[in-house]
């Protein structure tokens, strides 16, 4: 039989280190049922043993405070894994013992991974093992997870202990007389009616009615409704009479008291402080720099000029080695198949719909690897804490910052991970309020369009366009929270009682790790998402074809063209070759049947679905300078934003081949008719603020909870960007 | 010794926690934190806009809002 262990333990302890040295590959990550809290399990070998390990959500304590408090409370009370590993951060140790307690309350089985005993080492911190095990009757074993010391032992004791799984005897920790009277009281009657006992201690039952735990009363009320009252009653008595005598809580006491358990088990020597201990670390004398009053802002905004240069310096030639392999791949197609629909599907549908995404994957990747230093150095808890000032003001919290950065906040990230990334927020209205806002960031697929019209329009003001464009993401992101807390997400601010890891170098696997995890939930949507609806917009946009009679007016159109020329000439053009060398006339004549070939292909576009459906958006949309070509795009961008670029390539090209080979996006789109500066500025507006991308609605859909959210972010991100782009738009025709 | 509120505290201030008086969700945060009667506390810092603060506590770096240090008294010398 395979032992099932939990691991369980504080955040920053370093449980996903020992979590990857336990299982090395053999993991897989999903989540726990009906929540948005991730549950990781992997498979460990030791000695032809096998060990099931799951990876509870850090915690401090399991009182339901959070989500992943209440998940990992459940999990150990239904699903009743065989053992605990608690791993505590030994340079931390009185605050990591408070979890350590209330697992040993609930009387498991349970592995003491002693962490970071280097770091402790050299704080002048030094725990003794022998002592602590003896106190808390269980196994300790010293190690260092992030170089592997004490694997070995951790796994022997884990395995010695897994041969006598008998339910240790729970840890009795006193309360006080008045909680320790009524605990005794409660515990006999459970006991006697064998209360929930199969599964659970009596005493650990008993201390979570009088914490008022909702969830372990709700247990309760469908085993014995009829005990449930009484043992509810005499927490409800025992509350009121410490309310009146002392002005306090059971539960306040009760936290308090482990507390001083604890302390005193420091007191007894499990603790030595060397001499050379100091109260403050270097990571304490590095925040005097980087949060100080004037320093804090001014480095962090080079460190986040710094991230975006970076991004976009190292990501340029791998962005253009990619298309211009998907290019090298266009050609062989081109070349190698016969002209008619599949050939159409193959170049127009997916493989620019797959280079569209592939091409900016270096981007991406990249930015997520900065953003993981910051993450992982611990530097990104320092600009929650710094900026939480500004972001309460919005109604939102520190922590939405770092959903804000990776869904692009500083220009080139994905709103997919970052709304994976707001469960990190504790109050379900901040987090629907960061969700709903984070896809107005500029993300790494709406950059190519701005792009292509910046260098259309702007040559020359580059970086400032994209100094205004981040800034007005934030501003519109910012008073959009705003405006939804007030009126659609009101409610209290959840604290900001949170701790500042210490900073530290972060590990390349640990980097590539978290880089990857987030690529990978933007690659995903490449997949067959993104390749269906490249193929459904190259439907869209091929028909219906024009009428028979239609092509033929065209064909003849041709025909009479040629007809005008000398024999001579034709055959010089049917000839091929380097245009360069053509003649003068058979060069006009070129140039003639190429007219003829866009305005066909204009009319082919216009007469299609997506013609149709971009001509009757024209109607709205002219309002803000957009024509039925750019409508289709922007229908496409619903879809994915990457789909804009290669969807306005296609309706400016015209279907023109020769002019596709030297005439760029960005010199298509000068030369249009109709398309100026202003419809530009106007088009970078809408594109910024309207309707998340069709994965990004998913995403929201799924971590909301309701698709109702979903729904809402595209109404209102496409209302609020058309107002936008509509005021932009006439107030520039003023000019 | 002298008891004030934690916003009242200096930077570099130490002192022990004396009473905690938030309830609920924020009373059982502040908590299991670590920050109850008895306790040694010493700030740290605060964020450059004066507000969150930060505290040295046992031996990490905890942060708090001012509107939330208000429930914390502390014994000062």
């Amino acid at each position: 039989m395979e032992t099932t262990i939990a691991l369980a333990g504080n955040p920053n302890s370093g449980k996903t280190t020992l979590f990857n040295l336990l299982t090395g590959a053999h993991q897989h990550v999903g989540n726990y049922p009906g929540v948005t809290v991730e549950k990781k399990q992997g498979m460990c070998v030791f000695k032809d043993q096998k060990f099931h390990i799951v990876d509870l959500p850090g915690t401090y304590s399991l009182s339901p405070y959070s989500l992943e408090e209440t998940v990992a409370r459940d999990f150990l009370v239904i699903e009743k894994p065989s053992m605990i590993i608690n791993i505590i951060d030994a340079s931390n140790l009185e605050r990591n013992l408070f979890l350590t307690l209330q697992f040993l309350e609930m009387g498991f089985p349970m592995c003491i991974a002693l962490n970071m005993m280097d770091v402790a080492k050299g704080r002048g911190i030094l725990v003794d093992t022998q002592k602590l095990s003896t106190f808390l009757n269980v196994p300790v074993i010293p190690m260092v997870a992030r170089s592997g010391a004490g694997k070995e032992l951790l796994m022997q004791s884990a395995a010695k202990l897994s041969e006598k799984l008998s339910n240790t005897k729970p840890l009795k920790i006193s309360y006080g007389a008045d909680i320790d009277q009524a605990l005794s009281k409660m515990q006999e009657m459970i006991e006697r009616n064998g209360f929930l006992t199969d599964d659970l201690p009596s005493r650990w039952l008993a201390l979570k009615y009088l914490e008022g735990d909702d969830q372990v009363k709700k247990l309760g009320r469908r085993h014995n409704p009829d005990l449930s009252a009484v043992l509810e009653e005499i927490s409800h008595d025992l509350s009121n009479h410490l309310e009146r005598s002392m002005d306090t809580t059971a539960e306040a006491i009760i936290g308090e008291y482990r507390y001083g358990f604890i302390r005193s088990l420091i007191a007894q020597g499990v603790v030595q402080t060397d001499s050379a201990r100091k109260p403050f670390y270097f990571s304490d004398r590095l925040d005097r720099v980087l949060t100080h009053r004037i320093f804090g802002p001014v480095f962090l905004a080079a460190a986040l000029l710094g991230l975006y240069h970076f991004t976009f310096t190292f990501s340029q030639a791998p962005v253009e080695w990619l298309e211009k392999a998907f290019e090298y791949i266009r050609q062989v197609a081109d070349a190698g198949l016969s002209e008619g629909p599949l050939k159409s599907l193959l170049i127009s549908g997916i493989i620019d719909g797959a280079g569209g995404v592939f091409s900016f994957v270096p981007l991406i990747m990249l930015m997520f690897l900065g953003i993981a230093i910051l993450e992982d150095s611990g530097y990104l808890a320092r600009v929650a804490f710094m900026l939480d000032r500004i972001f309460r003001f919005f109604g939102l919290h520190g922590n939405s910052v770092v959903a804000y950065i990776i869904s692009g906040g500083i220009a080139g990230g994905c709103a997919v991970p970052g709304i994976m990334a707001t469960r990190t927020l504790k109050s379900p209205k901040e987090r629907l309020a960061t969700m709903l806002t984070l896809p107005f960031m500029n993300c790494g697929a709406k950059l190519p369009v701005f792009a292509v019209l910046i260098a259309a329009f702007f040559a020359n003001y580059k970086t400032t366009v994209m100094v205004l464009v981040t800034i007005a993401a934030w501003l519109v992101a910012l008073f959009a929270a705003r405006l939804f807390r007030s009126t659609i997400l009101p409610g209290e601010a959840a604290p900001f009682v949170m701790e500042l890891p210490p900073y530290h170098l972060p590990t390349p696997k640990g980097l590539i790790i978290h880089m990857w995890e987030r690529t990978w939930q933007y690659l995903k949507k490449a997949g067959p998402v993104i390749l269906a609806i490249s193929v459904i917009l190259w439907a869209m946009m091929s028909y219906p074809q024009l009428p028979a009679a239609t092509q033929q007016a065209f064909e003849m159109q041709k025909q009479q063209t040629i007809s005008g020329f000398a024999p001579d000439i034709i055959h010089e053009l049917s000839m091929g070759g380097e245009t360069g060398n053509f003649s003068a006339a058979a060069l006009n004549l070129q140039e003639q049947l190429n007219l003829i070939d866009s305005r066909e292909a204009g009319e082919a576009l216009k007469h299609s679905v997506a013609g149709k459906i971009g001509t009757a958006f024209e109607k709205l949309s002219v309002y803000a300078g957009f024509d039925w070509r750019v409508n289709i795009a922007l229908v496409g961008g619903v879809a994915a934003k990457e789909v804009i670029i290669s969807t306005m390539g296609t309706a400016y090209s015209l279907g023109n081949a020769d002019m596709e080979e030297d005439g760029r996006l960005s010199t298509r789109l000068r030369s249009a008719q109709g398309f100026d500066s202003l419809t530009a500025i106007s088009l970078i507006v809408f594109i910024m603020f309207y309707s998340p991308c069709f994965i990004s609605v998913v995403c929201i859909c799924r971590e909301s909870g309701s698709w109702k959210w979903g729904a809402f972010s595209m109404i209102f991100n496409t209302a609020a960007a058309f107002i936008l782009a509509v005021t932009v738009y006439q107030l520039g025709l003023f000019f | 010794m002298n008891r004030i509120c934690m916003r009242q505290m200096s930077k570099g201030q130490a002192g022990q926690v004396a009473r905690v008086t938030a309830s609920g969700e924020l009373g059982r945060r502040i908590r299991d934190m670590g920050l109850v009667p008895g306790a040694t506390i010493q700030i740290q810092g605060h964020a450059p806009l004066r507000d969150p603060v930060a505290i040295k506590i046992m031996d990490f770096t905890l942060t708090l809002r001012n509107n939330e240090a208000d429930f914390i008294f502390v014994e000062v010398t």
